[in-house]
């Protein structure tokens, strides 16, 4: 029996009055995972594209998977070397048993490499995905909406920003949060004005910062200790980077520490690109908000400061250092919690430049500015929005209306 | 249920200062990391907003209109004052906790509300209980909130230990949002949803209502 026929077979189950009635958004969810739903326009509308949400949500999240790879291969390779350097040839753990089985621990061998890093990331992925899915099924059961690809991104995004060391029982609170705060109590898909991946790894930021942030996070090996890029420049500024060995050219392909996601500029640029070329991002937030970072660095390194080596630090830099092409390309440009209006997508691109460059060079408590600038915009972005509607209809009135 | 029972126990769950009426919300995030700080806190403006309801429902048929809100500040101050003094002669070392806020009760909405909205219109008795009610429908929120942030932001309720933080050899760790004043934002809005749930007529009109999309289609 053929897919498609199986699944018609068993559709009248999950009809109204049928057996497995409240299970009908699984059904629905699994059906338009293989085919494409077969709806027809009503009423006044003519054009239906087939590119809805869902298609648009599994392109973002097959655009992760450079970015993916690039991330496991340099945890593993950050990870083995730590290793190699101190002298050990195994991870004490269950990550570790899982390793031994299919790999060894040289930092010279990429197959090795990516097998560290799936250890550690996809068991991070795999929660997001069980806890998150169980609140996204629960919710679209009740509230009576259809369970919405726009789970995978946030899933995805949400693991890429953890780092790799977190515990699983961290991973499934912070999604928790991230999906019923973030997004269902607003009403899902489309009316959250948070992103959900960021308000669960806010949430995880600020209640477990220990296992969260700082220097010893980063890479999965016990008792090794290694600042971001980010951490290193705003204690050192650029000089404590090259004192590190990081080179411009290693923060771009991203063999330095960092979470999964954010650490090659490359390989997220590549996603990028391609989610520019379809137009699923926004091409004027990105631009607003690489023109924004521009600004606000040149500002800075203009007025100069002895004490804060931030200050000095150049814009090529900032661009590949910690989380800000990962937020560039798939954070800042969730189109539900961004501004909706083209002259709102600069301001609020500029703004999220303008503010992580703020939070990077001049607040001393966050090394890293992505994440709260981004949530600081989404919250701005109505207002934006309102007064961009608002101004053109004032210049119309003024054009039209004597 | 009669009118005097209503008056009193109304405002806890019915119609909530804090979760239908939104006012109070200040002190409700500022004092609640601690659950000694935040029973001392209720008892405070409970009884601030009992008696000052009680002397200016006394009082209000002699208060010129133009006049009547000095009137009630001076009370209130006065109450808040005495609060005051007795916690630093008593309870010095809660009265540095709360520091300035038992002074801020003076600029809580509940009672100045309650003058104006409740006292200034009913006799004395009547008015006494609706500041009791009020202030313990303040305090069955703020005692929720606080029991809520101090258990998972330092294992502890009233000050005794109930889970062993990573911190001193134990096992939970502490949840550091829960110890941040804006946790009370999410743990209040938790509360209204649960209340809201349990009491739909304090739902708001919906601005919009959304057809649902899960309609059956014809099979292809």
């Amino acid at each position: 029996m053929s897919l498609r026929k199986y699944l018609d077979s068993v559709a009248p189950h999950f009809k109204n009055g049928g057996r497995l009635a409240k299970f009908y958004v699984l059904y629905e969810a699994v059906d338009t995972i293989f085919y494409t739903p077969g709806h027809v326009t009503r009423g006044d509308t003519h054009v239906r594209d087939g590119v809805d949400l869902k298609r648009m949500m599994i392109l973002v999240w097959l655009c992760t998977f450079p970015a993916i790879f690039a991330g496991m291969y340099n945890l593993g390779l950050q990870a083995n070397t730590a290793l190699a350097n101190m002298g050990l040839d195994q991870v004490d753990n269950w990550h570790g048993s899982i390793i031994g089985l299919l790999a060894g621990h040289d930092p010279n061998s990429v197959w090795d490499n990516l097998i560290y890093g799936a250890a550690f990331w996809l068991p991070i992925y795999i929660t997001t995905f069980v806890v998150g899915g169980f609140w996204e099924v629960l919710f679209a059961s009740v509230r009576g909406h259809e369970i919405n690809e726009g789970f995978f991104v946030t899933s995805i995004l949400f693991s890429l920003t953890l780092p790799p060391d977190i515990p699983l029982w961290q991973v499934a609170l912070g999604i928790s949060f991230g999906v019923v705060v973030g997004k269902e109590i607003f009403g899902g898909t489309g009316k959250n004005f948070l992103n959900p991946a960021l308000t669960g790894r806010a949430f995880l930021y600020f209640a477990y910062p220990a296992q969260s942030s700082g220097d010893s996070v980063w890479t999965a090996v016990d008792g090794f200790s290694g600042a971001t890029a980010l951490g290193l420049a705003s204690s050192g500024g650029l000089q404590a980077i090259n004192d590190a060995g990081i080179t411009w050219m290693d923060a771009f392909l991203g063999t330095m520490q960092g979470s999964v996601g954010e650490v090659s500029a490359l390989a997220l640029t590549l996603g990028g690109v391609v989610l520019l070329v379809t137009r699923v991002a926004s091409w004027r937030i990105v631009s607003g908000v690489l023109l924004g970072m521009i600004c606000t660095t040149l500002l800075f390194n203009w007025i100069g400061s002895d004490t804060n080596p931030l200050f000095a630090l150049p814009f090529w830099w900032h661009m590949v250092l910690g989380g800000f092409a990962f937020g560039l390309f798939f954070m800042a440009t969730e189109p539900i919690s961004a501004s909706m209006t083209n002259t709102g997508k600069w301001l609020y691109g500029g703004l999220i430049g303008l503010m992580v460059i703020l939070i990077r060079v001049i607040n001393p408590a966050f090394p890293e500015g992505m994440m709260l600038a981004i949530l600081f915009a989404n919250l701005i972005a109505p207002l934006i929005d309102y007064y961009v509607v608002a101004a053109n209809i004032k210049r119309r009135i003024a054009r039209h209306a004597q | 249920m009669s009118k005097t029972k209503d008056i009193l126990y109304a405002p806890i769950f019915a119609n909530n200062p804090i979760a239908l009426q939104i006012l109070g919300i200040c002190s409700a995030l500022a004092v609640t990391s601690s659950l000694n700080v935040t029973v001392v806190m209720c008892i405070a403006l409970t009884f601030v907003t009992a008696f000052a309801n009680l002397s200016i429902a006394s009082i209000r048929n002699i208060v010129p209109s133009n006049i009547r809100i000095i009137v009630q500040m001076t009370i209130i101050a006065s109450l808040v004052i005495l609060v005051d003094q007795i916690l630093k002669a008593y309870a010095y070392g809660i009265s540095k906790q709360l520091s300035v806020f038992v002074g801020l009760i003076i600029t809580n909405c509940i009672v100045m509300g309650r003058a104006e909205a409740f006292a200034m219109q009913n006799p004395p008795w009547p008015s006494f209980l609706d500041g009791i009610g009020n202030g313990l429908g303040y305090s069955v929120v703020l005692l929720f909130v606080a029991a809520i942030r101090e258990f998972f932001g330092s294992g502890t309720l009233f000050g005794y230990e109930i889970m062993t933080l990573t911190t001193n050899g134990g096992w939970y760790y502490s949840n550091g949002l829960m110890l941040l004043p804006p946790s009370a934002f999410f743990v209040i809005g938790g509360f209204i949803w649960i209340l809201r749930t349990l009491k739909t007529d304090q739902c708001e009109a919906a601005d919009f209502k959304i057809a649902p999309n899960n309609k059956s289609e014809p099979a292809l």
